[in-house]
């Protein structure tokens, strides 16, 4: 399946990636190339195989709902961009 | 000094004759000499590596022992580690030191392993070649024009190179085989859930696994020791013991059989390594072992549904990457769509903003059917074949790559090309199994690899029947010329 450029500007503000005007050419012409090659399946009859999410078969493990993390908001905010008074800093969202 | 194994180190740590620090000086200085031709290592960790040398030393004069006990490694810069720059070889992480760190390297550490440094390697481990690093290529130390393969590239030019006794890398859909291949040493990927996922930085969470690259299969028996085991902090690590991989190592091969798919040996493999692999083979039937005719028929899909999930689960996993919380942040942001469009604009590499997109698209509303449902069904039927060999033979083996290392840039501008390099080794993630790569000689003066697959939780039988090949061969004792 091929895409056009209108729809990679909607894929790349659906991932929050902003495409340079110039790039959007090219970046088209290769996620269209890498979708061509992607079609091979649409040619396998698949009805009825259940599809296989995690390679054991497992199941999401739950832990008990207790408390088991000490406080660290100090070590991880020490590595954020911004912050203030222990909360991260955002543009203002709200004028 | 010529370049001994890992085993044969920790033998000498035993008997006294070394002492961690000066093995670790001595790797340092390797390092510091040799690396500018390679680019394999992004950060050195010199004097945390001699102070942990020392506190090894420390802990065996006090009567401690143990086969990992003041060994030298390299971890790949996709593992946290506390304290030490994790940048995943991205703009994104360039500034990020965890606060912890991955299980895998906390256990190596317990075990008294000395931490050298972290390697290079694909953006986010996304890539073949190491071609895809914010640190630049990594370059393979037989000819320092070609690729050293990734994602973990750096990892495996390292161990070539005699950098470090063993390292740390992660196998997504060959990124720890397809290097160890082409740069002619032994490579693991365990059984998906066998090492913890815990701080080693997400790709594709359904196929991600880490796993040791060393010299010889007894090395790789010694690291994964460690390294494997239950993680509870870990919601896919797999809830069972640990075999004793060295224990078993020489068990012998008679009557072992090993089931060789069609698909492996057809169209697209080069007659050089079809030539070597089928004289390791050859090997393994002079050891008494079976060689029997087999079929994986959907593998000519794993290219097209791996490029699917991987994309998919990328996509989101890299969703975390808003210039928020940590890493990197765009100057002056004029809101908040345009910190997150911009910080991302501006710190992934070309490729990983591609698999984003691929794998965005694959997931938005009226595709999901088309795309992951059928990549996932896919995947099963893939599995089938795999489960359905594995009640007629042993163990599978092939090629680990279709050719040998290519030229650096060569294949950089076509995507799916570099994807096709990777077409005998994304099956095993997709399948969940465990997979080795073993020096099997050479073509035009570069490595070939074999390439070992077994049934779910099979590493001991991989690694018996590697250290076997090796004990009979001297191919992984090969080393580059610097």
């Amino acid at each position: 399946m091929s895409v056009d450029q209108a729809e990679i500007e909607k894929i790349a503000q659906l991932a929050r990636i902003r495409v340079a005007p110039t790039d959007i050419a090219e970046l088209t012409e290769r996620i269209t190339g890498i979708l061509e090659m992607v079609d091979q399946m649409q040619a396998v009859d698949t009805t009825g195989v259940e599809p296989l999410a995690n390679p054991l078969n497992a199941s999401q493990r739950l832990r008990e709902d207790r408390v088991t993390e000490s406080d660290r908001h100090a070590e991880f905010q020490a590595i954020a961009p911004a912050t203030e008074a222990d909360l991260y800093l955002v543009p203002k969202v709200i004028d | 000094m010529s370049q001994p194994t890992l085993a044969e180190l920790s033998r000498r740590l035993g008997e006294g004759a070394v002492s961690s620090v000066e093995l670790t000086r001595d790797y340092l200085d390797r390092i510091e000499a040799q690396d500018a031709a390679l680019n394999s290592v992004i950060t050195v960790t010199a004097e945390q590596a001699l102070a942990e040398a020392e506190a090894a030393d420390a802990r065996r004069a006090a009567g401690e022992s143990g086969p990992l006990l003041g060994i030298p490694l390299l971890h790949k810069d996709i593992f946290c580690t506390a304290g030490v720059r994790t940048s995943c070889g991205s703009k994104m992480l360039d500034n990020f030191v965890p606060p912890y760190d991955a299980t895998a390297v906390a256990r190596l550490k317990a075990a008294g392993a000395v931490t050298l440094g972290k390697t290079n390697c694909d953006e986010f481990a996304m890539g073949s070649s190491n071609e895809n690093s914010f640190y630049g290529p990594a370059r393979n130390p037989w000819d320092t024009d070609r690729v050293p393969g990734g994602s973990s590239g750096g990892s495996a030019a390292a161990v070539a190179a005699g950098f470090a006794a063993g390292a740390t890398g992660t196998d997504t859909g060959g990124s720890i085989r397809q290097p160890a291949a082409l740069c002619g040493i032994t490579g693991l990927k365990p059984t998906y859930g066998r090492v913890s996922r815990l701080g080693m930085v997400a790709f594709a969470s359904s196929l991600d696994q880490g796993g040791p690259l060393a010299a010889t299969a007894e090395d790789c028996a010694l690291l994964l020791q460690a390294m494997a085991g239950f993680d509870a902090a870990d919601s896919t690590s797999a809830e069972r013991e640990v075999d004793d991989y060295s224990a078993t190592l020489d068990g012998d091969l008679n009557g072992l059989r090993i089931g060789l798919p069609k698909e492996y040996f057809g169209d697209g493999l080069d007659p050089g390594i079809e030539a070597a692999v089928r004289a390791a083979l050859a090997e393994y039937e002079a050891q008494g072992a079976e060689l029997v005719e087999i079929s994986l028929p959907h593998t000519h899909l794993a290219v097209p549904a791996y490029y699917v999930i991987a994309p998919a689960e990328a996509s989101t996993n890299l969703s975390r990457y808003d210039g928020v919380r940590y890493g990197y942040r765009c100057d002056d942001p004029q809101d908040l769509n345009d910190l997150y469009t911009r910080t991302r604009e501006e710190a992934f590499g070309a490729e990983v903003k591609r698999r984003i997109l691929v794998g965005t698209y694959a997931l938005s509303a009226g595709y999901y059917d088309a795309y992951y449902r059928k990549a996932q069904q896919i995947r099963r039927l893939i599995q089938q074949d795999f489960l359905a060999a594995f009640d007629s033979v042993d163990l599978i083996m092939g090629p680990t790559t279709p050719h040998p290392a290519w030229a650096l840039g060569e294949k950089v501008n076509d995507p799916v090309a570099m994807y096709l390099e990777d077409i005998y080794t994304l099956s095993v993630n997709l399948a969940g199994l465990p997979g080795m790569s073993v020096p099997a000689g050479f073509v035009n003066e570069l490595p070939v690899g074999l390439q070992l697959i077994g049934p779910h939780f099979g590493e001991a039988r991989l690694l018996n029947a590697a250290h076997r090949f090796q004990q009979a061969t001297d191919w992984h004792t090969r080393r580059p010329a610097l």
